[in-house]
């Protein structure tokens, strides 16, 4: 059957006329892509428009109306931040990795967030949580988050031992580690402090503040944009190291690069929302069957475009059918799982 | 040409490949030949600089592997390794694309195509052109593999045992192609061949590698002695003079 399946597919799409390594070869491909991306992006931009508008309890035109559209854009544009950053990131690593099934929480992102929470209500208690929030200590989370990234990056891809794998490894060890801790303390915490602490370590979208978002787009921005301009070099990457070098890229100094770029894009990502460790699995893994073509160029927005759909349709029905606004990560992780294995299942490929 | 100038590699203490002194004359076929585990890899990967050296030089038309710029040397060797790691998504004729991107970065033109419709015709691999790498055999891979090395056009051309999953027919192919290349564009190059009656009557020289040795390298006549092959391979090897040059009889 699988045999079987696949011979159809192979089988040569219309007779080509001109012969041509285009990411999407035959204008059928072509067509399929452009379809795709159009569909993603109406989608996103009516589930953007829905959240804003969609159930204002006051009169259209009045300044509490305005209010709510006030607010209510703020959460659209943190899911659009968030659902960029975790696409490019995740993109990204998975292909300087050359590895489809890890996203760069293996590094420990996650874990330091989530004992810097817990830490920070341990020792001061509630208060502790609120001397969290602010912009300062906002840039404080991502330059701890970024800070710990490139010190394991530097210490290991500049020895001679350094080696992916071994750095890959110490992230999940150091991530685990953190996490023991995390729950240990968490032990120690009241219930109710423990209740308080459990609403900061679901990914929240209405959690982040107005305030961080100055700090947050141009960051995402910034590394979104110079992650884009290496798409043509993921590319090449994504065929290992020994191919990448012999193609005339210095493959250390693209890997390290990329992995300061994931890194600042998920410490945004983190400091902003909390742990999204799903989302952006899911979306790196759609993306590729929705655009179907290797090259960065095709899939980053279609990753992109997915991420907002995934995180703004979870928020929309957690919102208006549970009534349980921001916590999206539940429905991304139960929804998204089940699309996952779906596609993965009828597919049969990464 | 290239010139290895007291290589090592220093892999454990026990396992020591060199140090190494050869020098490859510029323009035809030298073939390295060995037992397994001999070094014949670990030295097509340092002359690629795919691999670092721990001691020695190694030079290329004159340009230090280790002090050139990746980019720059891009553009005068290029290199298969025995294993590679394939990505799904991708077509062969976009893995043969990638050949030109030492010229091209990514941006691909009508010369380019071009360059890559001729390596993809000459291994026959135009009605496979469409297919994902994952839906080829073994053989179909490795032929769109060194399609790729080929299509980045170098003088210079290092290849891992390229005849690995090859039919017979495909295999002499291959090897006329390597010759063709080598006599009429006067290209150099370095291939690991498996069998040594191929590297008998395609290549102009043979090394022959054990133990992370060089322990014979010359012209085909003075490597395929029986005494030779006997020593390098650790087993009884006949030569004995077949229609077109000396054979190898091993079993
Ligand atoms: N990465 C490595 N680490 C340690 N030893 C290695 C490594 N790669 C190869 N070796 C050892 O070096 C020797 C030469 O290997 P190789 O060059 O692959 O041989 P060949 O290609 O001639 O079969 C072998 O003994 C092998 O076990
Ligand atoms: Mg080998």
């Amino acid at each position: 059957m699988a045999e079987l399946t696949t011979a159809v597919r192979a089988t040569p799409t219309p007779p080509r006329t001109v012969r041509t390594s285009a990411a999407l070869p035959g204008t059928r491909r072509a067509r399929r892509y452009w379809l795709v991306l159009i569909g993603l992006a109406l989608l996103a931009a009516a589930f953007g428009i829905a959240l804003v508008v969609w159930d204002n309890p006051m009169p259209v035109g009045t300044a509490g109306f305005w209010r709510i559209v006030a607010l209510r854009s703020k959460n659209v544009l943190v899911m659009l931040i968030v659902a960029f950053c975790q696409a490019m990131a995740t993109v990204a690593f998975q292909t300087v990795t050359t590895n489809r099934i890890v996203t760069p929480s293996i590094l420990g992102f996650e874990s330091l967030y989530v004992a810097v929470q817990t830490g920070a209500i341990y020792l001061l208690g509630a208060t502790g949580l609120t001397m969290l929030t602010g912009v300062p200590q906002f840039i404080g989370q991502i330059v701890l988050m970024v800070g710990l990234a490139v010190a394991l990056y530097g210490w290991l891809l500049s020895g001679k031992h350094g080696n992916l794998h071994v750095l890959l490894l110490i992230g999940i060890i150091i991530g685990a580690g953190l996490g023991s801790v995390s729950t240990f303390l968490q032990r120690l915490l009241t219930p109710s402090e423990f209740d308080l602490l459990t609403a900061r370590l679901f990914g929240s979208i209405s959690s982040a503040d107005a305030d961080y978002l100055p700090i947050a787009v141009p960051l995402a921005a910034g590394a979104g944009l110079l992650l884009w301009r290496r798409a043509r070099r993921l590319n090449v990457m994504a065929l290992g190291r020994d191919v990448t070098t012999g193609l005339g890229l210095n493959h250390r100094r693209e890997l390290v690069v990329v992995l300061v770029l994931v890194a600042v894009l998920m410490a945004t990502s983190t400091a902003l929302v909390g742990p999204m460790t799903f989302l952006g699995f899911l979306v790196a893994t759609l993306a590729y069957q929705f655009a179907d073509t290797h090259d960065h160029r095709h899939v980053l927005p279609v990753a992109v475009l997915t991420g907002f759909v995934v995180l703004s349709g979870a928020y929309f029905v957690m919102k208006n059918l549970f009534y349980a606004q921001g916590v999206v990560s539940i429905i991304i992780e139960l929804v998204g799982g089940v699309t996952f294995l779906v596609v993965i299942l009828r597919k049969g490929r990464l | 040409m290239i010139t290895l100038d007291g290589v090592r590699k220093d892999y454990t203490s026990e396992v020591r490949i060199g140090p190494v002194d050869l020098a490859i004359p510029a323009g035809g076929i030298t073939a390295l030949i060995g037992p397994n585990g001999a070094g014949k890899s670990t030295l097509l990967t340092l002359i690629g600089r795919l691999l670092g050296l721990d001691a020695g030089t190694i030079e290329i038309a004159g340009y230090d592997v280790a002090r050139t710029r990746s980019k720059d040397l891009a553009k005068v060797v290029s290199v298969l390794r025995q294993e590679n790691h394939f990505i799904t998504r991708l077509t062969v004729r976009q893995l043969v694309a990638f050949g030109r991107f030492p010229h091209s970065k990514g941006r691909l033109t009508a010369v380019d195509e071009e360059m890559i419709s001729q390596a993809i015709d000459f291994f026959e691999l135009a009605d496979l052109e469409g297919r994902y790498l994952d839906e080829l055999s073994g053989g179909q891979r490795q032929r769109a593999y060194v399609a790729m090395v080929l299509c980045q056009d170098t003088e210079f051309v290092l290849l891992d045992e390229p005849l690995n999953n090859l039919d017979m027919r495909h295999s002499v192919q291959m090897m006329k192609h390597l010759h063709r290349a080598a006599a009429e564009l006067g290209r150099t190059i370095v291939i690991v061949l498996h069998d040594v009656n191929f590297a008998s009557h395609y290549a102009d020289y043979i090394c022959a590698v054990k133990d992370g040795a060089v322990v014979e390298f010359g012209p085909c006549a003075q490597v395929m002695t029986a005494p030779v092959l006997t020593e390098v391979f650790d087993t009884p090897v006949q030569v004995i003079d077949g229609p077109n040059g000396p054979l190898a009889v091993y079993y």
